[in-house]
C-alpha cells in the first residue's frame, strides 16, 4: 500500500464533530473569534450526519421563559429527580437558562415548529414541543457551514486520537484523524479543541440479530468517540456507569413521549393491567424519589419490567384507545390524529413506521407493542456519562469551576452535547445550546492563552503507523488462511464488535442478564475487556471503511471497559430499571449520593476511580 | 437489506456535479458506486440505520428500503418524494393499503440564512460575560437568569 500524505492543519479552535452540539459551537465560535481561525472535522457529512440526521419530531429541552412555562429552576429540579438525585446542577441550569435562544434561532432559520391558534408553540409535555423535524440537521448544519467558509470544513475525516503538548501532557495541542474516501492522515494542531463527537450505540449486545443491529436506538452513528477520544488521554471522566434504557415499539424503536404525553396513551400488560398503579408500592422503595412528580424514568421502567419478568407480557402501547378516545367519532379529526401519529416516525424512525406496515398495524385499530432494550451510554439525552468540566462562574461553586466554562480537566480541551458529563436532559437544543457555551468559552481561553502548542513529532508518527496498522495486518497475513474472516493473526471490527457486546451484555448487566450484575462478574468482566483491547492491536482493515470501523471499535471498547469499572465502583442500585446491582440491591443515597469519576493513566496503564461530592445549587 | 438500489431506475447520479449523491451524504459511509456496474450499492446492510438521508435525497428515486430481514415481514414499503418544502410519504401495508401523508419540513428555502443578522452582542465587550451571540434579540426575555 502506497504510504498516506499527511496535512497539517493549524488552528486557535478545533471542532471534532459537527452534530448538534459542533454546529453550534462553530456558529458561536465564529461571531466571538472573529480573528481566530475555528476549524471543523467531520467524518460524514454536516448536513445528516450524527444522532439528529434522520430527523426528530420534537425538541425536547425548551423552557418557554417568554411564555412563563417555566424557569431553569424548575428545570434542574426535574432533572435531579428524574436521574435519582445525580445531576450538576450549574451545568443543567446554564442550559436551561440559554436554550431558548436556540430553539428560537432554529425556528429563524427554517425549522417548522407547530404553533397554537394563539401563536405559542404547542406542547408535547412539560419540556418538550413538536416541530416538523425531518430537516432539523441541514436547517442547523447551514449556519455553521457559512459561518465556518470552505476552507475550515474537514468532512470525511475520522479523528481518532487527541494529542496533548509536548511539555504538558495536562494540555491539548491537536487531534489526528484519517480521511475515510483518500490515502491521507491529518494532522490538526490546534490551541483550543472542542469535542462535540456525540454517544455511543452498539456496546450492549442489541436485541436485533443480523441485518437488524444498524437498528439501533441510539444512533448506529454514535460510536462512542467523545469518550474513546478523551479517555486515554487522562481526562477526568463522570458517570460513566450511568446507562439509559429505552422504553421503546419493538424492533424499530419507534419512541413513545408523543403516545404518552400527548396522546395520553396507556401502556397495559397481557392482562390489561396498568404496572403504573399495580405497581404503585415498588416506588417506595426508592424514596426521595419514588414520590417525585413525574415519576423518575428509571423507576418506570422498573415498573414494566418487573411485569415482564412476572411473565405478564407481552406490553402493548394503546395506540387504539387512545386515538379514539382523541377522535371521538369524527372521521375528519381521525384524519389529524392520524397524520400527527405517523408524523412521529415518519421525522425521526422510519422504520417503525416501516415495521408497523409490513406488521399491518394501523394505530388507531391495532395496539403496538413496546420492551425494554439495551443498554445506551450518553450524556445529552436521558444518560449523563462523559467528562467532568468547569461550570460557568456565576454558578459553580469553587470545586466545579477552573476557569472557562465547558472546560474539561485537560487545559484547552472543552466539551459538549453527549461528551459533558452530569449534564443529562439536554437533547438537540441543549446539546446545540452547550457547544455554543464551550464555544464561547473557548475563545476567551484562546485569547488569555495565545501560545502555540507544541506537537511531538516522534509521537504523532508513532500514532499515524498504529492508526494504519489494520491495513498492514491485513496485507501481511491474509495469506494464512483461504478465508479472509478466519484468520489466526487478526480479527475483523466486526468480530471485535460482537465479542465487546457479548462481554458488556454478560458481565455488565445487559438484556440476557435481566440488567443485573455483581462485584465478581465485573471484575471477571473487566479482565475478558483488557484482553479485547490487547486483540484490538490485531484488527485487520481490508480497506478505508473497515479502518473506520476499526478505529470506531477502538472508541466503543474504552467506552465499555470505563463503564464497568465505574459500576464496580457504585456499590448501590441507584437506578432500577437501567440496572440492578445484586449484591447492593438498595439505593444509598447516605452513602452514595456522590459523583463517580475516574482517570485512566496511559503510562502505567491503570485506572483511578474515585468520588466527587454532589452540592446543592438551587434544590 | 435495509436500503437497496433499483438497478433500472439508478443512472450513478449522471451530471450531479458532487458525484453519486447517496454516497456523499449516508452518515455511516454504506452506499458507494459499485464500478462494475456503475450503480449505487449499499455495502453495509448490518450497519444501516434506515435513517433514509439516501433515499431523500436520490434524484432518480432508485432508492428503497426493504426492512430488516430479522424482524420485517415482506411486502410493505415506505417512500418518500420531495415536495417545494417538504416530503410525501406513501405507505404501503402488506395487505394492500395504502396512505399517504405530507408534511413540511422547512419554512425558508436553504441558502438564505445570514448566520448573525441584527445581533448586538460586542464581540469585545461582551466577551467576558454569560451571554451568547444574539441572546439579546432571541433569548424571549429581557435578562439571562442567574442565582448568585
Ligand atoms: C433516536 C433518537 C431520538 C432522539 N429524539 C430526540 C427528540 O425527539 N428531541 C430532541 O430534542 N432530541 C432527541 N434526540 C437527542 C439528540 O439527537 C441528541 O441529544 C443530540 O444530537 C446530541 O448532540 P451531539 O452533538 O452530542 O451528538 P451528535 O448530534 O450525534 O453529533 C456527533 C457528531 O460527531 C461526528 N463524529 C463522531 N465521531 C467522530 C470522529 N471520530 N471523527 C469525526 N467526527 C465524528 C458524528 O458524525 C456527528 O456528526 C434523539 C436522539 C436519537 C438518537
Ligand atoms: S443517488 Fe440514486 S441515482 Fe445517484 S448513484 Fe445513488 S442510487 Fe444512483
Ligand atoms: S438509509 Fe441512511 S444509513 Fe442507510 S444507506 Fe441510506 S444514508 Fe446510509
Amino acid at each position: 500500500m502506497a504510504t498516506p500524505s499527511t496535512e497539517i492543519v493549524e488552528s486557535d479552535i478545533l471542532i471534532i464533530g459537527g452534530g448538534m452540539s459542533g454546529c453550534g459551537a462553530a456558529f458561536e465560535a465564529n461571531y466571538w473569534g472573529q480573528n481566530l481561525r475555528v476549524v471543523l472535522v467531520e467524518k460524514a457529512v454536516i448536513e445528516r450526519s450524527g444522532a439528529t440526521g434522520e430527523g426528530l419530531s420534537a425538541i425536547n429541552c425548551y423552557m418557554g421563559q417568554r411564555y412563563g412555562w417555566n424557569t431553569p429552576t424548575d428545570f434542574v429540579n426535574y432533572v435531579v429527580n428524574d436521574m435519582m438525585g445525580l445531576a450538576r446542577e450549574d451545568l443543567v441550569y446554564d442550559v436551561g437558562r440559554h436554550v431558548d435562544s436556540s430553539v428560537h434561532l432554529l425556528e429563524e432559520w427554517g425549522l417548522p415548529i407547530w404553533k397554537k391558534e394563539n401563536g405559542e408553540y404547542e406542547r408535547i409535555g412539560r419540556w418538550q414541543i413538536p416541530i416538523h423535524g425531518e430537516s432539523i440537521k441541514p436547517v442547523t448544519a447551514e449556519p455553521a457551514r457559512t459561518a465556518l467558509g470552505p476552507e475550515n470544513l474537514y468532512e470525511r475525516v475520522a479523528v481518532t486520537h487527541l494529542l496533548t503538548d509536548a511539555n504538558d501532557p495536562e494540555r491539548i495541542a491537536g487531534a489526528l484523524g484519517f480521511s475515510v474516501r483518500e490515502n491521507k492522515f491529518y494532522v490538526f494542531k490546534s490551541k483550543a479543541v472542542l469535542i462535540t463527537s456525540g454517544g455511543a450505540s452498539n456496546v450492549f449486545r442489541p436485541k436485533s440479530i443480523n441485518e437488524g443491529t444498524g437498528r439501533t436506538w441510539y444512533s448506529v452513528f454514535a460510536t462512542g468517540s467523545a469518550y474513546g477520544l478523551m479517555i486515554p488521554i487522562g481526562t477526568e471522566m463522570t458517570q460513566m456507569e450511568h446507562r439509559f434504557v429505552p422504553t421503546r415499539f419493538k424492533d424499530g424503536y419507534g419512541p413513545v413521549g408523543m403516545w404518552f404525553q400527548y396522546f395520553h396513551a396507556q401502556v397495559l400488560n397481557a392482562m390489561g393491567e396498568d404496572y403504573t398503579v399495580t405497581r404503585d408500592d415498588e416506588l417506595r422503595k426508592y424514596e426521595p424519589y419514588g414520590s417525585a412528580v413525574p415519576t423518575p424514568t428509571p423507576l418506570r421502567n422498573h415498573q414494566m419490567f418487573l411485569d415482564i419478568q412476572a411473565g405478564l407480557g407481552p406490553m402493548y402501547m394503546r395506540t387504539d384507545q387512545a386515538m379514539q378516545r382523541l377522535a371521538a367519532g369524527d372521521p375528519a379529526k381521525m384524519d389529524e390524529v392520524r397524520a400527527e401519529a405517523w408524523e412521529d416516525f415518519l421525522d425521526m424512525t422510519i422504520s417503525q413506521a416501516l415495521t408497523w406496515a409490513a406488521l399491518d398495524i394501523a394505530p388507531e385499530d391495532t395496539p403496538s407493542e413496546v420492551v425494554l432494550a439495551e443498554p445506551y451510554i450518553m450524556g445529552s439525552h436521558s444518560g449523563e456519562a462523559g467528562a467532568w468540566v468547569s461550570g460557568p462562574e456565576d454558578l459553580s461553586p469553587p470545586d466545579y469551576f477552573w476557569g472557562y466554562n465547558k472546560m474539561t480537566t485537560i487545559r484547552g480541551l472543552f466539551a459538549a452535547g453527549d461528551g459533558v458529563g452530569a449534564a443529562p436532559h439536554k437533547f438537540s437544543s441543549g446539546s446545540f445550546t452547550e457547544g455554543r457555551l464551550a464555544a464561547k468559552a473557548a475563545v476567551n481561553y484562546v485569547t488569555d492563552n495565545q501560545a502555540a502548542p507544541t506537537l511531538d513529532d516522534a509521537q504523532v508518527k508513532s500514532i499515524q503507523e498504529a492508526i494504519m496498522a489494520p491495513m498492514d495486518t491485513f496485507d501481511r497475513h491474509k495469506g494464512a488462511s483461504t478465508a479472509e474472516e478466519v484468520n489466526p493473526n487478526y480479527i475483523t471490527p466486526r468480530q471485535g464488535l460482537v465479542r465487546l457486546q457479548k462481554i458488556m451484555d454478560e458481565y455488565a448487566g445487559g438484556t440476557s442478564m435481566a440488567y443485573t450484575t455483581n462485584d465478581a462478574t465485573l471484575v471477571r468482566g473487566i479482565h475478558l475487556i483488557e484482553l479485547l483491547r490487547e486483540d484490538l492491536a490485531h484488527l485487520a482493515a481490508r480497506d478505508r471503511h473497515e479502518l473506520m470501523r476499526c478505529w470506531e471499535l477502538v472508541h466503543r471498547t474504552w467506552v465499555g471497559e470505563a463503564h464497568m469499572r465505574h459500576l464496580l465502583h457504585r456499590k448501590e442500585t441507584r437506578w432500577p430499571g437501567y440496572y440492578y446491582r445484586a449484591d447492593y440491591p438498595k439505593l444509598d443515597d447516605e452513602n452514595w449520593r456522590v459523583f463517580v469519576n475516574s482517570k485512566y493513566n496511559a503510562a502505567n496503564n491503570s485506572w483511578d476511580v474515585f468520588t466527587k461530592p454532589y452540592h446543592k445549587i438551587v434544590t | 437489506m435495509p436500503t437497496f438500489v433499483d438497478p433500472n431506475t439508478c443512472n450513478a447520479c449522471a451530471g450531479e456535479h458532487q458525484g453519486p449523491l447517496c454516497v456523499y451524504i449516508c452518515p455511516n459511509d454504506l452506499m458507494v458506486l459499485d464500478v462494475d456496474v456503475n450503480k449505487g450499492l449499499n455495502r453495509e446492510p448490518e450497519m444501516c440505520s434506515e435513517c433514509y438521508a439516501c433515499v431523500k435525497l436520490c434524484p432518480q428515486e432508485a432508492i428503497h428500503v426493504r426492512g430488516y430481514a430479522d424482524f420485517v415481514p415482506l411486502g410493505a414499503s415506505v417512500q418518500p418524494h420531495r415536495t417545494e418544502d417538504g416530503l410525501t410519504w406513501d405507505v404501503h401495508f402488506r395487505d394492500g393499503r395504502e396512505f399517504s401523508f405530507t408534511y413540511p419540513s422547512r419554512t425558508r428555502p436553504a441558502g438564505t440564512v445570514e448566520p448573525y443578522q441584527n445581533f448586538t452582542e460586542q464581540r469585545d465587550a461582551d466577551l467576558r460575560n454569560q451571554s451568547l451571540a444574539g441572546e439579546s434579540l432571541w433569548l424571549g426575555v429581557p435578562d439571562l437568569p442567574t442565582i448568585k
